[in-house]
């Protein structure tokens, strides 16, 4: 829908969120007991927007994109909450309803594209495979539209590589093929579930920009799921950080990177390695390792590697979990610390841990605004 | 991959060679004396002697071996030195004086009632076996699961002579559902061929189609944990293509060589079975050739069952490279 350009800047209208998820749980029965992998995450995204949602392994970011995709085994996961994509209700349906959604509307690329791809079929024939189970086509139509979107993520020679078989390309053109597929069909959600982790650095630019590059295009609503935070601040518009099942921070990309103030953030901003800090310095590590699924701790899942747990009064941290609660406009934080000590704690690690490297992080993002946030926290480097 | 398969060729035909070599000397070195056991109980050496002669034993193996390869490719003639001398044409596998009958023509007598024993068994099996197998892998730790997999290993369990006889006495002996099995030629009287056939053939599947209803689920399941089945699933296709054109095509391999070289094995003749229904094939002439020590015979069965497997060996290498891109050599 367009609107004339007065009434845009008057009253920025938001748009509707495409996919909205909604107090999303998993759990998966075992022998050792109930296994939390989500416990109560919402979130939401626009077309045309992306989100980054990041977090270590084991962290449940990928179980939440499976949740969404309707690809848990509901025979092996109890999933409850709910997930709203493009006005539909998908939990509540049955799967053969949700498999006609997969691939038309919501689609998914995974980490590893040299084991994603079926070894024993052609690229094309899989390209065409996932056209075909959504839409009319001919089989010749389908190849058709198979090299075009070889051609669209940039992949030469695209009417000679569509009769290629997967081995026969590098990783960086499989993620290319892998994205091909899933776009074949114009969704308007893409999940990218560590869609660089197996790459080479030199292509991992390249298949960032050519998501975003592919987003702008097809105006998609993009979910990266990733646990570098480095490739987060180039591409996403908006950050969730998940720990132990949970979102413990959501903000823009600018507010993340510039004011965080989960002090597990800052624990992962602060052990990015830095080009600017002197070799023999030491990167500065979370302490301790994550939960275990099994239990999670009572009180603040993050307490037992929170190094400012003493600074709330009384056993606040130990016995009450934290809300997600908004500390400032669209930015949730999961955090028992009052807002104004969170933010002078912020303030003091970035200066001495981040410092003036903040500014590279953000380089991606913008040139204004990156300078605008890091100013204040930057240090005297 | 012309260059592939032509060298694969020429390695067989190698592999060949050295195995009539093998299998020739093998025999010769055996302690029975077939001079001796193809005469009577009175046997004065002066017969021995004789027959030694007449049986080509007196002359060195190695040049036993010689007569023996250019027999296979020209032909030859025994008894040359007396009045009736035994033309042996072309390809001549040996001479049963015991039989009195070249080898090649009792080979060739026996080869339908195995062939057919093979196939037909190998059928059902396949049948059976993929298609429990599967069902196993979907259902897998349901009770549908469990029961196949019990009756599996129950299969799996019984040798097949019990099979065989219980079979037989039960449907044949017992319940008169079936006449006693006669062997005809298919092409004669396919009724009589079916109804003699349907028990070996289920007798040989039993066994088989244990081994391979747990190879499948086994393949099935690994598969399904494999990438490119998420991938499957991701791009919303229905779980039957899921199964059947993404984990089954992938898990095939493996099911492929098993199921080839078991064919290949079973073309050599099923001692057991044929031997319970009385199918005049290649085990049940492997048999009594051994028992009538028959050199000659026991020596073309088992270069020809080698041989049978050596070919197996190629075809399967080669259906390799037609399920698995990745194998072809270009």
């Amino acid at each position: 829908m367009r609107q004339p350009e007065t009434l845009r800047q008057d009253h920025r209208v938001a748009p509707e969120p495409y996919l909205t998820v909604n107090d999303l749980r998993v759990k998966f029965p075992t022998e050792d007991g109930l296994v939390s992998a989500v416990d109560g995450v919402s979130f939401s995204v626009t077309r045309g927007r992306t989100l980054a949602i990041v977090g270590e392994s084991g962290s449940g970011k990928s179980v939440t994109a499976l949740a969404i995709m309707g690809l848990l085994d509901r025979k092996s996961a109890q999933v409850s909450g709910e997930v709203w994509l493009d006005n539909q209700e998908l939990l509540e349906m049955s799967d053969a309803a949700v498999r006609k959604l997969r691939g038309s509307k919501m689609a998914m690329i995974f980490q590893d594209p040299m084991s994603s791809l079926h070894p024993f079929y052609r690229v094309g024939a899989q390209l065409a495979e996932a056209a075909m189970i959504h839409r009319k086509l001919t089989r010749q139509q389908a190849r058709a539209e198979a090299i075009e979107m070889l051609a669209r993520v940039g992949i030469p020679a695209p009417k000679r590589r569509v009769d290629d078989y997967p081995h026969q390309l590098s990783g960086g053109m499989r993620q290319r093929v892998m994205i091909a597929m899933a776009l074949i069909n114009s969704p308007a959600l893409l999940i990218a579930d560590e869609p660089t982790t197996a790459l080479d650095v030199t292509v991992q630019a390249q298949i960032l920009d050519l998501i975003g590059q592919l987003q702008s295009e097809f105006n998609t609503a993009v979910i990266i799921i990733t646990h570098d935070l480095g490739i987060v601040a180039d591409v996403a518009d908006e950050v969730a950080v998940m720990y132990a099942a949970r979102i413990v921070e959501r903000a823009s990309t600018e507010t993340l990177y510039g004011s965080p103030e989960m002090p597990y953030t800052l624990g992962l901003l602060a052990s990015i390695p830095r080009m600017d800090r002197e070799r023999t310095d030491r990167l500065d590590p979370i302490p301790g390792n994550p939960p275990s699924p099994l239990r999670h701790p009572d009180g603040c899942v993050f307490h037992p590697r929170c190094k400012y747990k003493d600074r709330v009064p009384g056993e606040r941290c130990f016995t009450e979990r934290p809300e997600l609660l908004e500390s400032e406009r669209d930015h949730l934080v999961r955090c028992h610390l009052p807002a104004e000590e969170r933010r002078s704690i912020a303030r003091e690690v970035l200066s001495t841990s981040v410092g003036g490297g903040a500014v590279a992080v953000l380089g991606g993002v913008d040139g204004t605004t990156s300078s605008a946030q890091v100013a204040p926290v930057g240090g005297p480097a | 991959m012309a260059g592939y398969i032509t060298r694969r060729f020429l390695g067989m035909i190698l592999l060949l060679f050295l195995l009539t070599l093998t299998v020739f000397f093998l025999f010769n070195m055996l302690p029975a004396d077939p001079a001796r056991l193809s005469c009577g109980k009175a046997c004065s050496p002066q017969i021995v002697e004789n027959n030694r002669h007449r049986l080509e034993l007196d002359i060195p193996p190695i040049e036993q071996y010689q007569r023996f390869i250019s027999g296979l490719f020209f032909g030859r003639t025994y008894l040359a030195d007396t009045k009736r001398p035994i033309e042996c044409e072309a390809p001549c596998l040996g001479y049963s004086f015991l039989r009195n009958s070249d080898v090649l023509s009792l080979i060739t007598r026996s080869v339908p009632a195995t062939f057919w024993l093979a196939v037909g068994g190998f059928v059902v099996w396949m049948a059976i076996g993929l298609t429990f197998g599967i069902i196993s892998a979907l259902k897998r730790g349901k009770w549908q699961d469990r029961t196949i997999m019990g009756i599996a290993l129950l299969g799996y369990s019984l040798p097949s002579f019990f099979i065989g006889l219980v079979l037989l006495f039960t449907v044949v002996l017992w319940l008169h559902l079936l006449p006693s099995p006669q062997w005809v030629d298919p092409f004669k009287d396919p009724v009589r061929f079916l109804q003699t056939m349907i028990l070996p053939w289920i007798t040989i599947a039993i066994l088989n189609a244990a081994f391979y209803m747990r190879l499948t689920r086994n393949q099935v399941l690994e598969v399904f944990g494999d990438d490119y089945i998420r991938t499957a699933r991701a791009k919303g296709l229905p779980e039957r293509t899921v199964v059947v054109k993404h984990a089954l095509r992938a898990g095939l391999t493996p099911i492929v060589t098993a199921a080839g070289l078991d064919l290949a094995y079973l073309l050599g003749g099923a001692i057991i079975t044929e031997n319970i229904y009385s199918l005049p094939g290649l085990g049940s002439l492997a048999v009594n050739s051994v028992i009538a020590s028959d050199l000659p015979i026991i020596t073309a069965i088992t270069l020809i069952t080698a041989a049978i497997i050596i070919v197996a060996n190629l075809v399967v290498d080669l259906l390799y490279a037609v399920i698995d891109p990745r194998v072809r050599i270009s």
